[in-house]
């Protein structure tokens, strides 16, 4: 059954998480990241958000997490600043499913 | 395609053909609903992540300053027990035949603030306030992305199927069935003939 929620990322920036009773990882490197997410995946957690500077590092692993129903591996923005990972990450599915990219550019 | 040039052949071509159109009409219908259902999923997940990026960026911005302006050992401690467990349950929900992930979060109706507010400083307060209400809209996110992902890779896949039988499959049956029906006409004129020739020679 997957009920859990992780965070991946460094230290400061995912310790916010904890308060709001997610479990919380540390992770510096693609490495690091990659194998937690390959156990995380396997132990029950429905949902995994990691850090954009490390999801940039490991486009590999979150494309091959695509394609299960759990878990969905979401990168977010962990500084003031996004980098814009995400929202490339529905533009490229945009494209991929219709080809040209339709709703960015309203 | 190499046959042998015999009428069954032909019958079982043609059944073959009728199959492989039928299965590319609706496989054509098919995509079509889901790049509509896609694109109001994209919309939605455009949406989502604008909203809870932004909102996201300042609950870490006030936790950062939370930090900052008290021993961040203290910070640590003040938030190390949560009283809140995020509770989630989840299954999985059919789009168009493919399991898509649905989630609902529980609220455990703990406390918000699980520490004493001797220590710790304003900051704290509206980034913990902040992260809660936006934890909620990143799991709505995360499913509404899971969406988004696996549609598009159904549709891709859809797409290559479609294209396949109609550029392929149908193309080939066509003509080796024109083919099969030409021979037959041929062996057909050439027994006429030959029978002709045959009551010419009796004459």
């Amino acid at each position: 059954m997957y009920n859990k929620i992780a965070v991946i990322g460094d230290k400061d920036s995912v310790l916010a998480f904890k308060s709001v009773g997610a479990e919380v990882f540390d992770s510096s490197t693609a490495d690091e990241t990659r194998a937690l997410i390959k156990k995380l995946s396997q132990g029950g957690y429905a949902v995994i958000f990691v850090a954009e500077n490390l999801a940039e590092q490991i486009p590999d692993t979150l494309a091959k997490c695509k394609t299960v129903t759990f878990p969905a591996v979401v990168p977010i923005p962990t500084t003031e600043k996004s980098s814009g990972l995400g929202m490339q990450g529905i533009k490229n599915d945009v494209e991929k499913a219709i080809g040209v990219d339709i709703i960015f550019n309203k | 395609m190499n046959v042998n040039p015999t009428r069954m052949e032909m019958k079982r071509l043609q059944q073959r053909l009728k199959t492989a159109s039928r299965g590319h009409k609706l496989l054509k219908d098919k995509t079509d609903e889901m790049i509509r259902r896609f694109i109001a999923v994209a919309e939605e997940n455009k949406r989502l992540r604008e909203e809870t990026e932004k909102e996201l960026a300042s609950a870490l911005v006030s936790f950062a300053q939370a930090r900052a302006n008290t021993d961040s050992r203290v910070v640590e401690e003040a938030i190390l027990m949560p009283s809140r467990a995020l509770k989630i349950t989840t299954s999985s929900r059919k789009i168009m035949g493919i399991n898509v992930p649905s989630i609902e979060v529980e609220d455990n109706g703990g406390e918000l603030y699980p520490y004493s507010f001797l220590t710790v400083t304003e900051q704290l307060d509206n980034a913990v306030r902040g992260l809660n209400a936006v934890v909620i809209k990143l799991i709505k996110l995360a499913e509404t992305e899971k969406a988004c992902n696996m549609l598009a890779e159904e549709i891709e896949k859809n797409k290559r199927r479609v294209n396949a039988l109609e550029n392929i499959m149908i193309p080939q049956l066509t003509e080796t069935i024109k083919y099969i029906k030409m021979k037959l006409d041929e062996s057909e004129r050439s027994a006429t003939v030959r029978l002709m020739k045959v009551k010419d020679m009796l004459n």
